[in-house]
């Protein structure tokens, strides 16, 4: 397998040949901002934060969707990258109905934390206040829709990971929805395993554990990366 | 059927034709049979049982001038009758000139020397008033199949994509990439599988130029896929429809039921070893369909929504195989150019932009229709004198082209050629071809709201700049023409149109920002006139001057 060598923000850096540029910059200790991409999960290039600067090139490109070639010279975090990046937040918070103070996730909530790492002390866009309801008919798990921000990884690792394919995407646009099976409630879902995979992953408090208060539902997606190095590699250790 | 059957057929059928004393076309295209050319066109066929006159009666392709339907063509002078009634168009067969008075004849005529057909050239429309889009015979007549034939019998693969590469096409989807470069790319892939697939998801508001190609001449777009087919090593292609497009549909079916049984399509096509197939397939009303990527995710069954590129869809499309993908006027090009040689075509147009292209023109305008000029023909010259200019003595204001992802190009700068470089200099698009007309009338706020709301509804909402950012470039437009906006949301209007041009995953998205962004650039005066300004800074100004009082 051939070996790639390139810069990333004046650093020099390897990958291999079809290694994206996001894992080539994590394994060199540059941990670009994300929310649809998760280790262990195939790459939809939805969220767009991780959106680079490839000297030579005239568009921007996502990292991780963009494969790295040899020479790159990479810059990660210029102003005009975090300026488009703060706007993006900006344009999730105003989309949806993300109140940290009486949400499950508050303190353990990657939008919250991008938002803080990025400095987006206020949104300067209209709220549109979506009138989305909340599916609470699981008995084991929520779905707050005003909280989903679209990034599908639920959808992707019920379909990868646990083959089911139960959640997935109906409508467009600003109706987008998350569905489980062709639209019936959760706890009617034929197909659903309640294996809560999709809670695990779920970067905001749109997917919980029933029960969970205020700021108590913390994430905890160490399986991903058991089931990921038990399936390549064949070794059934947990590690950490 | 083999090349001299083909041959034979159409010997047959030019013999049977010059025993004929006339042939009369009714204009069979959607714009006239929405004004009622279905009840012309059987009116001239029973006028016809009437007579002893050996008249053929029947219907064609669009033929342009859309406004005067429903449009009827005389074969032995070439005369266009326009508006005609069922009654009044009766009179046109000869023998039966009885049935009106000469005077409301001459009335409905339109002379074909009139500009709005003089200056056109037309290739991509050729067989518009001159072949019946229902029967295969009349294609064959019109020397249809014969690139097919050719290319089978006398030429390799290789030699048609010189072909085509000398003509110096380009994609006439909007883009402008080089055909034959991308032929070539699929040609050398090599996987045993590959597809040709035909993008005739035509979304832009206003466009309606595959429409007419498809419902004109079906025949021209399956051989146009073949020869495709031929040169990429291909043997199965798709046409990808937009759901809207019923009538499209049934004759594009009825095309390939024809030219299979004719075995001119199939197994052995033409009586070679070549074997290529067309399916159809029928989109569901996303206009995102259109964009490549998500066009290949419909076909295959999946939700329609774009993916990242590369890997381009000749390197990886259809089902992970090599796939060309081109627009129903590119391939319609591309039966002329394989017939009458790569050269005569490129001897067309600029040096940049070779050939003719197809606008579909609207709006505030005399003759709304279809109108074919070479490639840098000047916007004036389309819109003043082809198409007659701004109705009622008003005064032209700009000319919007490429839709929403084009751009409004303001009466200053009308002598711009139409090709695709000066197009994108002047912050506009070629885009699929649909020209809209606004009038002084027109507010160019509004202009932009309504493509920034027709993004905002069509938005898959896969990425985050194109789902939520449509919204929100959409709600400050609106607040403007509502003089309800104040000149910092005009700077975030801004912003956010940088923001989509330049982190959105698809060409939807990157593109939505420039009919408002086209707009500040030539009409910003529309929209500062509508802001208003913030009460805090006229407080301020008004007891700054009451204390200098």
């Amino acid at each position: 397998m051939s070996v790639k060598t390139l810069k990333i923000d004046g650093e020099m850096v390897t990958g291999r040949a079809g290694e994206t540029l996001f894992n080539v910059a994590w394994d060199a200790g540059i941990s670009l901002p994300r929310l649809c991409h998760v280790g262990g999960l195939s790459d939809v290039g939805a969220c767009r934060l991780c959106v680079v600067e490839v000297e030579g090139q005239s568009k921007l490109a996502a990292a991780c969707v963009t494969p790295v070639e040899e020479g790159m010279v990479v810059h990660t975090n210029t102003e005009r990258l975090r300026e488009h990046r703060r706007l993006l937040i900006e344009l999730l918070f105003a989309e949806g109905n993300h109140v940290c103070s009486v949400c499950v996730s508050n303190g353990h909530c990657e939008l919250q934390d991008l938002a803080v790492q990025l400095g987006v002390d206020h949104v300067r866009l209209r709220y549109q206040h979506p009138k989305r309801g909340v599916d609470a008919t699981h008995a084991r798990f929520g779905l707050d829709h005003n909280r989903c921000i679209f990034c599908t990884r639920c959808v992707r690792v019920c379909d990868e990971v646990e083959g089911a394919h139960t959640l997935d995407v109906s409508g467009r646009g600003a109706s987008l929805k998350i569905i489980c099976d062709l639209g019936e409630p959760w706890g009617q879902s034929e197909t659903c395993t309640s294996c809560g995979k999709c809670v695990q992953v779920c970067p905001t408090g749109a997917l919980y554990l029933d029960g969970a208060s205020v700021g108590e539902m913390e994430k905890n997606r160490r399986f991903l990366q058991y089931i990921v190095t038990a399936r390549e590699k064949r070794e059934w250790i947990r590690k950490g | 059927m083999t090349p001299e059957e083909l041959h034979q057929r159409r010997d047959k059928e030019r013999a049977k034709r010059s025993t004929e004393e006339d042939h009369l076309l009714c204009c069979t295209a959607a714009g006239c049979l929405s004004c009622g050319s279905e009840d012309v066109l059987h009116s001239l066929r029973d006028a016809v049982k009437t007579t002893e006159a050996n008249v053929r009666v029947s219907g064609t392709g669009c033929l342009g001038l859309c406004s005067k339907g429903p449009l009827v063509k005389r074969e032995s002078d070439g005369a266009f009758f326009g508006g005609l009634s069922p009654e009044s168009a009766a009179a046109l067969v000869p023998g039966r000139a009885d049935l009106v008075d000469r005077q409301t004849l001459a009335e409905h005529r339109i002379e074909p020397t009139t500009p709005f057909f003089a200056l056109q050239q037309r290739i991509v429309l050729e067989n518009a008033g001159r072949t019946d889009p229902e029967r295969i015979e009349d294609y064959i007549l019109a020397d249809g199949y014969e690139a097919l034939s050719k290319a089978v019998t006398e030429m390799t693969p290789e030699e048609v994509l010189s072909e085509v590469k000398k003509s110096g096409l380009r994609g006439r989807g909007g883009a402008g990439y080089p055909t034959a470069l991308k032929w070539e790319l699929v040609a050398k892939q090599a996987a045993t599988t590959k597809y040709i697939v035909c993008n005739a998801d035509e979304g832009d508001p206003g466009a309606f130029m595959d429409r007419s190609v498809l419902e004109g001449d079906p025949h021209r777009v399956l051989e146009g896929m073949a020869l495709a087919g031929y040169a990429a090593g291909a043997s199965q292609g798709y046409i990808y429809v937009r759901g809207e497009y019923a009538l499209a549909v049934q004759r594009l079916e009825k095309a390939i039921r024809q030219a299979e049984r004719e075995r001119i399509l199939g197994n052995r096509v033409l009586d070679s070893a070549f074997a290529f197939q067309v399916d159809i397939r029928v989109g569901a009303g996303a206009f995102v369909c259109g964009e490549e990527t998500a066009l290949l995710a419909s076909i295959e069954g999946r939700r329609g929504e774009p993916r990242t590129r590369p890997p381009y869809p000749p390197e990886r499309g259809l089902f992970g195989k090599p796939t060309l993908i081109n627009n129903v006027e590119t391939f319609a090009n591309i039966p002329p150019i394989i017939r009458k040689g790569g050269d005569w075509f490129s001897s067309i147009g600029t040096e940049r932009s070779k050939g003719t292209k197809v606008f579909a023109v609207a709006g505030k305008i005399v003759h709304t229709g279809l109108v074919e000029v070479p490639m840098g023909t000047s916007l004036r010259t389309i819109v003043q004198d082809i198409c007659g200019g701004v109705p009622g003595g008003g005064k032209l204001k700009a000319v919007l082209t490429g839709g929403p992802s084009g751009g409004a190009i303001p009466e200053s700068l009308l002598d711009l050629p139409v090709d695709y470089e000066s197009l994108s200099k002047a912050g506009s698009m070629m885009g699929s071809g649909g020209l809209i007309v606004m009038d002084d009338e027109t507010s160019m706020v509004d202009v932009a709201r309504y493509f920034m709301e027709f993004c905002m509804d069509e938005s898959c909402g896969k990425c985050i700049p194109c789902r939520a950012g449509t919204v929100q470039m959409h709600d400050i437009l609106a607040r403007i023409s509502r003089r309800e906006a104040e000149p910092s949301d005009l700077e975030m209007l801004a912003k956010l149109a940088t923001l989509l041009k330049e982190t959105s995953l698809c060409g939807l998205g990157q593109t939505a920002p420039n009919p408002v962004v086209s707009a500040l650039r030539y009409f910003r005066e529309e929209f500062d006139e509508k802001l208003v300004k913030h009460p805090l800074a006229e407080n301020t100004s008004r007891t700054a001057s009451e204390r200098r009082e």
